[in-house]
């Protein structure tokens, strides 16, 4: 008998008995409604886009993400000029995309591209990762993105600096949201990688106090038009 | 084995004389207790959550068989290889292999308690292999040879002070006691690790049965380069961490975050359906799950006990509870701490070596209130204890009871009891704290409480 098996065997014969129900301990008042309703248990997102982007811009200040909302294509490479002149950017590594490459069509600088494959030591010496996403959630201040959408699995974490660029119709209102609509992206072909990024890189881990930069990103920048 | 325990007592009562460390834990656990209520407060209903995420962890692993062998199929349909683990070292060999078979020469790692618990790390450095842990507060314990203090904050007993030290004796850096300059020569440490690093090895908070993947919880970002990088990706978890659907993590990110830490969400929650795939620039080559069981199945066998199964490693109860913040992670000597740690190492370990965590407990209840999944935690630690007396009797105790019994049920032997009590109370203190004291237990770090001078039952006699 395969260790599979054996595990899967003694799990059907542990079974056999029943355990109590979940929450029989404690005494809180049923819920109204559908449990599995989960937006309505999470924090609370405003209805309409304007209250929506306020509270991603809210979150991002608390996560000290760069949020910036634009008018046009022409403001983000505005943008990135501004930041390649304040940063010092040298080198930028991106993917193809509609969105990258409007933005970067005219900018200064060498533009790897991840697209088929790259040389990581090349990556590791890029000032900053430019990639696109798949959506903006308001409730949480969260990029989402996949290594389909945002250039592979690398892309977007080695750089010291991503910046995402985002049309405003990609911001969606919360958790709940972003999964049903990943479902209904990509269910016939997952792609390996779905990364949920929020705010740049942290950690606690000395004394609790918080530090940018971990092993990722230390500046996360959110260019939205 | 009365070992257990007794490096238990002896570690419990250093720590708690120990200022500099109480001082430490209450510092961060009050900082911890602050944002986390504010994160909760921010839930339009916290309680309805915590039933939601009850339920859905309570038909997840009551129908676990069915789901992980969803969850297996669903990844090796993408080219994923799943092993099975029954024991530690089963998961210890099959990683020995995997690496072998790759001609490994360095390993990255990123936070696995399951690790811990199968004592990876210590098997791969005595089989040749470089391993180097990613999470910086697991580098830190990984560089002093130590254990993870907490399961979620692995330095959280040392102080910046310490982890300069340690930074400059390890990697020979230059002093400094700012967390940021400390963050940035492990970064600088690291960077390069995970560029030339053969094979990555991570935990895994969640595992999804509908679609197959594996779910990672981080702030940091080294998980992520732990999976991006290296050409083969081993992802080690135990049997419990199912979760039904791809839209249950809606749910349950943000509780873990918001338990574990006092975060809305993680930094960094990344699902992983399988290697590399046609048309992707990067990612693992390969890609291994180990699934493990390691005495689960037992736990899950035992229908009262079964709920501590849907535990998700947030750390809340650890953070809340009076006898970890006074006695600190270590004392526990387990991979688990903290109430989780005492309910469930009795049934990975043995329940007569490890029953004295039971007793460790106010049974106060903070544990169970704050569980983002209900688990009955206290109302566990007294079954443990009943489970531990009925399992091997203790004859002294039985001894005493029956005592007890005999003595309340003669009214008047406990009315001379009572009256002798009080002559005896009177000479107390010619002998308290002594070795003659009979209560010396109580009065060395107590102060006795004195018997009234009249009895319930005398005042009522005399009012009538």
């Amino acid at each position: 008998m395969s260790e599979r098996d054996a595990i899967l065997g003694r799990i059907k014969e542990a079974l056999k008995i029943s355990a109590p129900v979940p929450g029989e301990h404690d005494h809180h008042a049923p819920a109204a409604g559908d449990l599995r309703d989960f937006s309505k248990w999470l924090p609370r997102v405003g209805s309409d886009f304007v209250e929506q982007v306020e509270l991603f811009r809210a979150n991002s200040v608390e996560l000290k993400t760069d949020f910036r909302l634009l008018d046009s294509a022409a403001d983000v490479i505005r943008d990135l000029e501004e930041l390649r002149v304040g940063n010092g950017w040298q080198g930028l590594i991106s993917h193809s995309g509609k969105l990258t490459d409007a933005a970067l069509a005219k900018i200064e600088l060498p533009v790897l591209i991840t697209d088929g494959g790259y040389d990581v030591n090349a990556m590791e010496k890029c000032d900053a990762g430019v990639t696109e996403c798949d959506f903006l959630v308001a409730q949480t201040g969260t990029v989402v993105i996949t290594n389909r959408s945002a250039g592979g699995r690398a892309l977007s974490v080695l750089p010291p600096h991503h910046v995402v660029i985002a049309r405003r119709e990609q911001l969606i209102p919360d958790l709940p949201t972003a999964f049903a609509l990943l479902k209904k992206k990509y269910a016939e072909n997952y792609p390996s990688m779905i990364s949920l990024v929020t705010g740049p890189s942290r950690t606690g881990d000395i004394e609790r106090i918080l530090v940018l930069g971990a092993h990722g990103p230390k500046k996360l920048t959110v260019l939205c038009y | 084995m009365i070992t257990f325990v007794k490096e238990f007592k002896k570690q419990a009562t250093r720590l708690t004389g120990d200022l500099r460390h109480r001082s430490l834990i209450q510092t961060a656990l009050k900082k911890y207790e602050v944002i986390r209520g504010a994160k909760q407060a921010k839930f339009q209903d916290w309680q309805v959550a915590r039933q939601a995420a009850a339920e859905t962890k309570w038909e997840a692993i009551n129908h676990l068989d069915k789901y992980l062998l969803e969850f297996s199929q669903k990844l090796e349909a993408r080219g994923t290889h799943v092993h099975w683990a029954t024991t530690p070292e089963q998961a210890r060999n099959i990683i020995l292999k995997i690496v072998r078979d790759k001609k490994a020469r360095s390993i990255i790692k990123s936070k696995a308690m399951t690790a811990e618990e199968i004592h990876l790390n210590g098997a791969l450095e005595q089989a040749g292999f470089e391993v180097v842990e990613s999470d910086l507060g697991e580098y830190i314990v990984q560089l002093r040879h130590e254990a993870p203090y907490h399961i979620v904050f692995p330095a959280m007993h040392l102080s910046r002070g310490e982890i300069s030290d340690l930074f400059q004796r390890e990697l020979g850096s230059a002093p400094t006691d700012n967390p940021e300059e400390l963050t940035m020569i492990a970064r600088r440490a690291l960077r390069n690790k995970y560029i030339t690093a053969d094979v990555g090895i991570t935990g895994t908070n969640f595992a999804i049965a509908e679609t197959g993947m594996v779910s990672i919880t981080e702030n940091e970002g080294n998980a992520r380069l732990t999976a991006a990088l290296p050409k083969t990706m081993i992802s080690l978890l135990g049997i419990e961490k199912v979760l039904p659907r791809l839209e249950d993590l809606a749910l349950f990110l943000p509780m873990l975050a918001t338990a574990g830490a006092g975060q809305a969400i993680t930094g960094y929650n990344t699902m992983y359906g399988g290697p590399r795939q046609p048309g992707e620039c990067d990612g693992p080559e390969e890609f291994h799950v180990v699934l493990l069981d390691n005495k689960r199945t037992f736990l899950l066998a035992d229908a009262e006990q079964r709920d501590a199964l849907h535990c998700i490693r947030c750390g809340a109860c650890l953070n809340v509870c009076p006898i970890y913040r006074n006695v600190g992670g270590h004392t526990y000597g387990t991979t688990y701490q903290g109430p989780i740690g005492s309910v469930i190492t009795p049934h990975l370990r043995g329940l007569q070596d490890w029953k004295h965590l039971s007793n460790a407990s106010s049974l106060c209840g903070a544990c169970t209130e704050t569980c983002p999944v209900k688990i009955n935690l206290h109302h566990h630690l007294l079954q443990n204890r009943r489970n531990a007396v009925s399992q091997q009797p203790v004859w002294w105790e039985k001894l005493a009871f029956k005592g007890f019994a005999f003595l309340v049920n003669r009214p008047w032997l406990y009315d001379l009891g009572k009256k002798l009590g009080r002559i005896g109370q009177v000479f107390h203190p010619i002998v308290k704290g002594t070795v003659f004291d009979p209560a010396r237990n109580w009065t060395r770090t107590r102060e006795l409480p004195e018997l009234a001078p009249q009895s319930f039952h005398e005042l009522w006699k005399e009012r009538k």
